[in-house]
């Protein structure tokens, strides 16, 4: 059919319209024989061994040169289950004991090995599962002499198809790839970090569906939508060959304008802050021109690890973040994790209401111990750059109170200690929970800043879990409630002379920039991408206009209503 | 042939990291050496085979080794379980 809209998970932003080229993966095939030699046929299995690992050798130099050192180390697991005696040696016992070709038994111990890890209840072991049947794939393959999918087939503008992509695969894509679908796999998918961390649009999970595609059809992804057309008729690709040209010469405009730091048309100066994720988020951050760091999330030091992180692997990412930005405020959240999440070390006990448990700030003070690790890394870290810190999901003022004389005695400890940190270090809280926006001119009196964090503050108000479907409607930002508590969080901050930013996907949305103005915002922080469209936006506001805009926003119906407003308004 | 019995106090317990390490001092003794814990037999030079184990924070576990290094590989790996820290 022709330009047929297919649907899956928005796993990396952007829109581009490439050639179909489907990385296909069918198994190799072989017959099970009874073998005379066990001798020669352990011969050749250590033979495919020894390939087998120079390939990875080679995948693990690529990555490491193209991607980061952690991404590298995936390939580590590989050659070090090369070499396993429960994975290679079994083979190789089992080839002398049942004396069956070498492709059968590999292929019936990789099956045992990935079941046996799949089975443990442990989400780090089952995903080693996988790797093993990365691993076990890749020997057969070398085993049945097949040819496997040729890499080197890839060029400039295909769209790569797939089943699943594992990180071995994406390892191999030349500059210039226009994006990857595949059948399985989430925004969480290794898949998907890796087409972010590439700069590619990514639509995953699409199922059934994906059979669709044949090689060579014309595909355009829409990344931040989440779908994908295929061969849209001509009409249709030419308007979206329109909207590429006009989106990335737009982006290059913005992205040369916004080297400036931004104000509006009236002057008034608005910080333009990234949010950033992972240490590989600081230079998309700098290439586009983040004027300092709204929200450094320190969650994947703990969930990208296999142990508690130590207050020194800590204090050298932290260090590594505030030297990046030369002097420019990052303002670091505390550990916000709760029983959503697994630690792949540790067991969070599972609540019925995640959201409403045992998480941030009321997990750290509980365990002050694991929270002066952090505290203490961040104090020493300071003295790079100029470091502020937050506090996630603050209700009340015991919290914030309690996690201050913590940090007060860490400074003691370190000031014992000799070791030396930053003397001004503001210390801020996130506003995400009605009560502290309520309540914000109370709170306000023992912080230095507020930061606005929407996304949990939307669901919070409007009783919508931002994870769910059936309620996604009922979930927009732009309610007048939210804009009302984001008001009463501003007012009490100018109130108290303190700084009042956001750090939740609203602060990103330009078309919300001069209302967000308007209410009272200094500093918006964003992920990096949006920041030159932002700061473009910034500079056409003018703050009276901008304030008598958000005054009208505050007193219509719903959401639908504000943006309908803002449309017309501009 | 020589046992010990070890709890394990590392607050991750025999994960990926302590159980690479764990593996690689067990690779440095000849003797076959094994992990126990209840009834599961695990090779304790094996990566798979240890993580398989999941040995938790306060899980018991046996060493058990045979072979010329015996008793030495069973004190040494014994004492490194017990000296694991993250």
């Amino acid at each position: 059919m022709l330009g047929q809209l297919i649907k899956g998970v928005a796993a990396a932003p952007g829109i581009n319209i490439g050639h179909a080229i489907w990385w296909r993966k069918e198994k190799p095939v072989f017959e099970t024989r009874s073998i005379q030699d066990p001798g020669a046929e352990t011969e050749k299995l250590d033979k495919a061994i020894e390939k087998a690992k120079e390939q990875i050798e080679h995948l693990r130099n690529i990555a490491a040169e193209r991607m980061s050192e952690e991404e590298a180390l995936v390939f580590d697991a590989h050659l070090a289950f090369l070499d396993d005696p429960s994975y290679t040696g079994e083979m190789k016992n089992r080839i002398n004991s049942k004396k069956q070709n070498a492709e059968a038994i590999c292929q019936e111990v990789t099956e045992e090995m990935s079941q046996l890890m799949a089975s443990l209840d442990d989400e780090y072991m089952q995903a080693r599962a996988d790797d093993i049947r990365d691993v076990g794939f890749r020997l057969l393959v070398i085993l049945t002499g097949k040819q496997p999918f040729d890499p080197s087939l890839l060029k400039r503008g295909h769209v790569v198809v797939a089943e699943e992509l594992t990180p071995s695969d994406t390892a191999q894509f030349p500059e210039g790839i226009s994006g990857m679908v595949t059948a399985r796999g989430s925004k969480t998918a290794h898949a998907a970090i890796m087409a972010r961390t590439l700069g590619i649009p990514a639509v995953l999970g699409l199922g059934k569906n994906i059979d669709q595609i044949k090689d060579g059809d014309v595909i355009v992804l829409d990344g931040d939508k989440g779908t994908i057309r295929i061969n849209p008729d001509k009409e249709t690709e030419e308007k979206i060959r329109q909207q590429i040209a006009i989106q990335n010469k737009a982006r290059e405009q913005a992205l040369k304008e916004a080297k400036a730091d931004a104000k509006t048309a009236d002057g008034k100066r608005i910080q333009v802050f990234a949010n950033i994720g992972s240490l590989g988020d600081i230079d998309l951050a700098l290439k586009n021109h983040a004027e300092g760091v709204g929200l450094f999330r320190t969650e994947f030091l703990y969930l990208e690890n296999d142990h508690w992180p130590t207050e020194q692997e800590q204090a050298d990412a932290y260090a590594k973040a505030l030297k990046a930005f030369q002097g420019r405020p990052v303002v670091i959240r505390t550990l916000d994790i709760g029983g959503d999440k697994e630690l792949p070390y540790a067991e969070l006990p599972k609540e019925d209401n995640p959201f409403l448990g045992h998480r941030a700030i009321r997990f750290c003070l509980a365990n002050p111990d694991l929270f002066k690790t952090q505290l203490r890394a961040l104090l020493r870290a300071s003295v790079h750059g100029n470091l502020w810190i937050m506090f996630p999901m603050i209700e009340n003022f015991t919290e914030i109170r309690q996690a201050k004389q913590l940090l007060e005695k860490c400074k003691t400890e370190l000031q014992k200690e000799g070791t030396p940190f930053a003397e001004e270090i503001p210390v801020g809280m996130m506003v995400e929970i009605p009560a502290a926006a309520i309540t914000a001119d109370l709170l306000a009196q023992e912080v230095d800043f507020m930061s606005i964090g929407t996304n949990d503050l939307t669901q919070y108000t409007l009783a919508a879990d931002r994870g769910n479907e059936l309620v996604a409607d009922l979930y927009d930002a732009a309610h007048p409630a939210v804009l009302r508590l984001i008001k009463m969080t501003c007012d009490a901050a100018e109130k108290a002379g303190i700084l009042a930013g956001m750090c939740g996907e609203l602060a990103g949305d330009p078309a919300m920039t001069k209302a967000l103005i308007g209410l009272g915002l200094h500093e918006l922080s964003m992920s990096a991408g949006t920041i030159p469209e932002v700061k473009q936006n910034v500079r056409q506001v003018d703050s009276q206009k901008a304030k008598s805009l958000a005054n009208e926003l505050l007193g219509k119906s719903d959401g639908e209503e504000v943006r309908k407003v803002i449309q017309q308004r501009g | 042939m020589a046992k010990k019995k070890v709890t394990i106090s590392n607050p991750s317990g025999l994960h990926a990291r302590p159980a690479a390490l764990l593996v690689k001092e067990a690779g440095k003794f000849k003797s076959t050496v094994k992990l126990v814990k209840n009834e599961k037999e695990v090779d304790a030079k094996s990566l798979l085979g240890v993580m398989s184990l999941a040995a938790k924070q306060n899980d018991e576990i046996i060493v058990r080794a045979e072979g010329e290094d015996a008793e030495e590989a069973v004190s040494h790996l014994t004492t490194f379980i017990e000296q694991l820290k993250a």
